[in-house]
């Protein structure tokens, strides 16, 4: 059986950056429960031998060329922005002492 | 000329090429259609009836002016909300890019332009493509028009209810797990995964990044190659694009529905997803065996395989994928797009902002998917979550390669089921997760996939559809065979199945 309980589902929230309620926590503490259980079963073949594959098509080195480009104008890369101050992006204090 | 929302893609390019009919003709009949039954079916997000018009009036005038036109120009097609739009919200189903329009087209979607195809709008799907019945959709469910108090399946529901009723000739949708071929088998419609890298995913909204497929939603094979032989090819923008040539897959499907290329064909039948097992309805087996039967009759030779890793697809699916998608999701982060919500107390910090925003901008299943990603990335799990899902996808891609090492081609049930009801699975993950079954091992192998309907299984009279498997960069393989498939069974029907459904209430149109 799986370890999952209410707080590993907090921490792992914390981790992704969710915020979630507490009757959120208790439906996934039993839902991730159950999953897990059922995908656990996947170490039953990955033996030692057995290399992992990452990609289903494997490409090696690819590189465009080093070469200027067209790309977004800032008025673009701004435009779905939640907050802006001129040609930034407003976001709030990254860190939380004396705020 | 009748009515111009029932004609295949091909018939309407055709008519459209003779002059017979204009290209905002042929729109404005599928925008008074979506006006008449998306208020019941719901496979829409977003309608854009100016531009579309205003498109179809430029390709009219063009045309008017001879200029030379690619064989789709001025038939409209919907857009699955997953890809990148600049001109119309792209919100991949989720609270968190409400209204967000992005500031570029995803190649495929530029492609689409360029070729003077007509964008009719943005469809429905669960959210960030997580589900298979688009009961996850953060605006809404759609539903089947085949019957509505049933799911179109999932993720690109609203892409096939809108084939399926008519409101669009073509669609565009997005296959991670199955998300193209499952829709299309519970509606009646044709779905296509291409090879992965074979259509470019610059500006699809990443769920899993290894598994994701950008393909064509149509109602026939021929519709589906002339789709794909738009939207394929070598993106410079999307580094796993192969840089490979590729054939017509419009040549394949006419060649295939001359018929001829089934006899001597080597058809495999995988004993794992052959319709026998727990979980299969009687009817999808009865009808998959049917088609095995017809195949036999015109000079396949019909042969058992075995893919004993397929046992363990979907549980290395379901920690591949909420891995890859936890990581995907960290760019929704209330800063430079979407949605932005402050924190209700405490200090005002960018990260606490972040923490509030995805709580309230994210519906339970992804919220579901990126906690289960994160625990199996994290230290102590990852070999033992991550590590032995990658090797199981070794395995399955072993199992799929001494197959092809026997045959041309495989076949399966497309799903294990015909379209469940709206609300029967919705709060059982697991059971949802297991719909995917017949579908996630082409995802894991990079292999393309299609789905056709067979008919209507006699318990509920609901369509069941054919999965057909090539190996990597065959894809041409599988319009070949599907089209030969259709073209007997409609040759039987005496028409395409979709003839047999059921008539959508258009009373709001008077």
């Amino acid at each position: 059986m799986s370890e999952i309980n209410a707080d590993l589902v907090r921490h792992l929230a914390g981790l992704a950056r969710i915020d979630l309620s507490d009757a959120e926590v208790a439906s996934l503490t039993s839902e991730l429960a159950v999953i897990v259980d059922s995908v656990a079963k996947v170490v039953e073949v990955a033996t030692p031998d057995v290399p992992a594959t990452s990609h289903p098509l494997p490409l090696l080195n690819v590189f465009r060329d080093d070469e200027v480009r067209p790309s977004l104008t800032v008025e673009q890369a701004l435009s779905g922005a939640p907050a802006r101050d001129g040609d930034r992006f407003t976001v709030a204090a990254i860190l939380d002492e004396e705020v | 000329m009748g009515d111009l929302t029932r004609l295949s893609a091909a018939a309407l390019a055709a008519a459209l090429a003779a002059r017979e009919v204009s290209a905002v003709e042929a729109v404005q009949a599928h925008l008074d259609r979506i006006a008449a039954v998306d208020g019941d079916v719901h496979a829409f997000l977003h309608v854009a009836s100016d531009a579309a018009l205003a498109a179809a009036a430029g390709i009219d005038a063009q045309r008017a002016g001879g200029e030379p036109l690619g064989p789709l120009a001025g038939v409209p097609i919907a857009i699955k909300d997953v890809l990148c739009t600049y001109d119309m919200p792209s919100t991949a189903g989720s609270r968190i890019l409400e209204g967000w329009i992005p500031p570029y087209d995803a190649t495929v979607v530029a492609k689409l332009r360029a070729a003077g195809l007509i964008p009719l709008g943005k469809t429905n799907m669960d959210e960030f493509a997580m589900g298979s019945s688009t009961e996850h959709s953060a605006y809404g469910p759609t539903h089947n028009p085949w019957d509505l108090a049933r799911t179109p399946g999932g993720s690109g529901g609203g892409s096939a209810a809108a084939l399926a009723s008519f409101q669009a000739p073509l669609a565009l949708g997005s296959d991670t797990g199955g998300s193209i071929r499952q829709p299309a088998s519970v509606t009646g419609t044709v779905g296509v995964k291409p090879t992965y890298g074979a259509v470019s995913r610059y500006g699809a909204i990443a769920l899993a990044s290894s598994l994701d497929q950008v393909g064509p939603v149509t109602r026939t094979m021929l519709d589906a190659g002339l789709l794909h032989d738009v939207i394929g090819g070598h993106d410079p923008l999307d580094s796993t694009s192969l840089a490979e040539s590729w054939p017509s897959m419009a040549d394949a499907a006419r060649r295939g529905a001359e018929g001829g290329i089934l006899s001597g064909l080597k058809v495999g039948v995988v004993r794992e997803i052959a319709g026998t097992g727990a979980g299969f309805q009687a009817g999808v087996r009865t009808l998959f065996e049917q088609s095995i039967g017809i195949l036999a009759a015109n000079g396949a030779e019909i042969i058992e395989v075995s893919a004993p890793s397929f046992e363990y697809a979907v549980a290395a699916y379901y920690l591949i994928l909420p891995a890859e998608a936890s990581s995907n999701l960290a760019r929704m982060d209330s800063v430079r797009f979407g949605l932005r919500v402050q924190p209700s107390d405490g200090p005002m910090t960018v990260e606490r902002a972040m923490s509030a925003t995805r709580g309230a901008g994210f519906g339970a299943e992804v919220k579901r998917r990126i906690i289960l990603g994160t625990y199996a990335l994290s230290a102590g799990y990852y070999d033992a979550y991550y590590g032995s899902a990658q090797k199981v996808r070794t395995l399955i891609q072993r199992d799929f390669a001494a197959a092809f090492g026997v045959v041309d081609v495989l076949l399966s049930p497309s799903s294990p089921t015909t379209a469940f009801q709206l609300g029967s699975l919705v709060d059982d993950p697991l059971a949802m997760y297991l719909n995917d079954i017949t579908t996630i091992p082409a995802n894991l192998a990079g292999i393309p996939g299609a789905s056709i309907p067979i008919g209507l299984a006699p318990e509920d009279g609901l369509p069941v559809g054919l999965q057909l498997l090539a190996p990597a960069r065959a894809d041409a393989r599988l319009y070949e065979v599907g089209a030969a498939i259709e073209t007997l069974l409609e040759d039987r029907w005496g028409g395409p199945l979709l003839a047999q459904a059921p008539a959508l209430n258009t009373a709001k149109e008077a």
